[in-house]
């Protein structure tokens, strides 16, 4: 008996000593020793085999797959004014009063029918569908047995997944939250030398590369030299929670957000004591002007570190770009775009909140195959004369749509639980009226 | 996502789906697959506010009569077989349609029956007929404030008296017909479907 628990304790022993020797001190300098590399390749041409199996036997058995990749509807990209004047055309043009015929309801009928089968915004809330299996149960959409070897190997993913990656990641994580409070901590109670603020971005840089390690990320930084820089603002598209850890691998950043209680209070107070984060009431996130007071102050101080925010707001699912806030674009400070593109055959770091809460999603990380993303740094970009906020707000947004391959979108990313504001069909009803009586222009010219 | 949506959907239903519809498998599929992911009560069934969620539906001026054509009278609730046999309603008219037996019932995409859509998204207490308080009713959805009452009041009576053939100053179906026998309603009333 006793010799059994001894052998358990060496097991530990080694097990730990080897966590420690392959993967902490690795992050904690920041070299890679090719295991993660190694696995990826293996994992790249494991995928690869089950793609082409399951292509060979849909083609045997002449199975037809729907493609779901593309679209269901090819849509006349009319405006409202050629497809009304098309409309129109059959009759003649009445000379007084208004141009109405009982056909306009066609374009909205259709526009609507259109919509209810495939609209732009509601599948941005949903995790995007995969073009291949990649052998999670979790993207597979028709379940069909392919192959016994398939499901061997889909049963042996299981295994390794569940069994081996995610304890092993699990520990690690809280190895590296835990250190991370400790380090702050430590390194909070230094007196403000320039050691202080060295000190603390190793801290905080290591914590995140241990925290990587935890989700088996593989990150491909692009542009290194457009990095921001202190006093500035760094902006990026909104996937999940992760893209913290994702870009904090790469350099420190400001964070601004909610301060919250309980385990997420403990992390954002050890983090404040380092180095200058904003956090925020929740009473006093609804003070706009108190905000920006607070974020210009920060950006002009020239010590301290960039600010990261997400503009838009909430998660979206990684294939589109949704309208930014203007908030952080009216402080006047330098914006460093950054573009993320997670790439899905991996695994979804989409963070659906209606559907999974932080404990589900993070669980749900841990047991994918890895995260592997590509970040791209831009060009700083700075408001120009005459540019509004808004629209200075949606040439950043074009910008970072088009490094990442998103679709550029202007819907607010708050209609996943909001309704969408009436102001946007009074619109839609101005932009009628104006096709039956003209518009304020023709009126007044035409009266006697 | 669909997940295991497609599975929930037996074979017999999407044949006789097909035969009342009209649509290919892929395509049921796929919609079947809008369907779940519009359903976020995952009852089966869509009610209004599952419609309205859809941001360019809600601000289409006519939205609402849209979605009230998916729920057939009184009811507030609607399965897959009744959102299909709606849109099949959009379906372009195929060719080999064209020359079918004549004895055979009216498919749900023809012609008739997509101006007889059109005709009830206007009349509004369904009893047949378009009087000129309905039409004003949906002008004024479509047009919101923008116009007052008495131009919005004239346009309505012009269109009757134009479209009035027997009358009693409202328009019937075959009235409704007649007006519109020069607008290409086999394009205009119809989305097309890919696969």
């Amino acid at each position: 008996m006793e010799d059994f628990w001894a052998m358990v304790l060496a097991g530990l022993k080694v097990w730990v000593c080897l966590i420690v020797a392959l993967l902490m001190v690795p992050a904690m300098f920041g070299f890679s020793l090719g295991i993660s590399e190694t696995y990826m390749k293996i994992l790249v041409k494991i995928l690869e085999w089950a793609t082409l199996r399951i292509q060979t036997v849909n083609k045997a058995q002449q199975i037809l797959k729907s493609s779901s990749f593309n679209s269901l509807v090819q849509r006349d990209d009319g405006s409202m004014e050629e497809e009304l004047r098309g409309l129109r055309r059959s009759r003649p043009k009445p000379p007084v009063g208004g141009d109405f015929t009982l056909s306009d309801c066609f374009y909205f009928y259709r526009r609507g029918i259109e919509d209810i089968v495939e609209d732009e915004v509601t599948q941005r809330f949903s995790s995007e569908e995969l073009v291949s299996w990649n052998l999670l149960t979790r993207t597979n959409i028709d379940f069909q047995y392919i192959s016994l070897k398939l499901t061997m190997v889909w049963g042996l993913g299981v295994f390794i997944r569940y069994c081996i990656l995610t304890p092993l990641r699990i520990m690690l994580a809280s190895i590296g939250l835990t250190w991370l409070v400790i380090g702050t901590t430590a390194v909070g109670f230094l007196p403000n030398w320039r050691l202080k603020s060295w000190l603390s971005e190793w801290v905080h840089v290591m914590c995140y590369r241990i925290c990587a390690r935890g989700l088996s990320c593989t990150i491909h930084y692009h542009n290194k030299e457009n990095r921001p820089r202190k006093g500035g603002i760094c902006v990026a598209n909104h996937t999940s929670p992760i893209d913290i850890v994702i870009l904090c691998n790469d350099g420190c950043y400001a964070m601004v957000g909610q301060s919250h209680g309980g385990l997420m209070g403990v992390l954002q107070r050890a983090m404040a004591r380092s180095c200058p984060h904003i956090w925020f009431e929740r009473a006093d996130m609804k003070d706009r002007h108190l905000v920006a007071k607070r974020l210009r102050d920060h950006v002009n101080d020239k010590t301290k570190l960039p600010i990261l925010i997400f503009p838009e707001g909430t998660c979206i699912n990684n294939t589109s770009v949704m309208m930014f806030k203007k908030g952080c674009f009216e402080i006047g400070g330098t914006i460093y775009p950054v573009a993320i593109k997670y790439d899905p055959q991996f695994g979804d770091a989409f963070w659906n909140s209606a559907k999974y809460n932080m404990v589900s999603y993070l669980l749900r990380m841990m047991t994918s195959w890895a995260i592997v993303c590509n970040v791209w740094y831009l060009p700083a970009m700075h408001q120009q004369e005459g540019e509004d906020a808004v629209q200075f707000a949606n040439r950043v947004k074009s910008v970072i749509a088009h490094q990442g391959g998103l679709v550029d979108l202007s819907w607010d990313g708050g209609l996943k639980r909001a309704k969408v504001k009436d102001i946007y069909r009074e619109e839609q009803q101005k932009k009628y009226s104006s096709m039956v009586v003209g518009s304020e222009e023709d009126r007044s010219g035409n009266s006697d | 996502m669909g997940s295991r949506a497609s599975s929930l959907l037996r074979e017999e239903e999407i044949e006789e789906i097909k035969k009342e519809t009209g649509f290919s498998h892929s395509q049921i599929t796929r919609l079947y697959s809008r369907f779940t992911s519009l359903d976020k009560g995952e009852n089966g069934t869509l009610g209004r506010e599952d419609f309205q969620r859809i941001p360019e539906l809600a601000i289409n001026p006519l939205g609402d009569r849209i979605i009230n054509a998916f729920f057939p009278e009184g009811e507030d609730q609607v399965n897959f077989r009744g959102f299909m046999r709606t849109l099949a309603h959009f379906r372009p008219i195929e060719d080999n349609e064209k020359n079918k037996d004549p004895t055979a019932s009216e498919p749900l995409n023809s012609r008739i029956n997509k101006l007889l859509f059109a005709f009830q998204l206007y009349d509004l207490d369904r009893d047949d007929k378009i009087s000129r308080d309905e039409l004003l009713q949906v002008l004024r959805m479509m047009v919101g404030v923008n116009i007052s009452d008495e131009q919005l009041g004239s346009i309505a009576d012009r269109t009757i008296q134009e479209a009035d053939q027997n009358g009693d100053n409202s328009i019937s179906f075959n009235e409704f017909i007649k007006v519109l026998e020069k607008v290409d309603v086999e394009q205009k009333m119809s989305i097309r479907f890919l696969h």
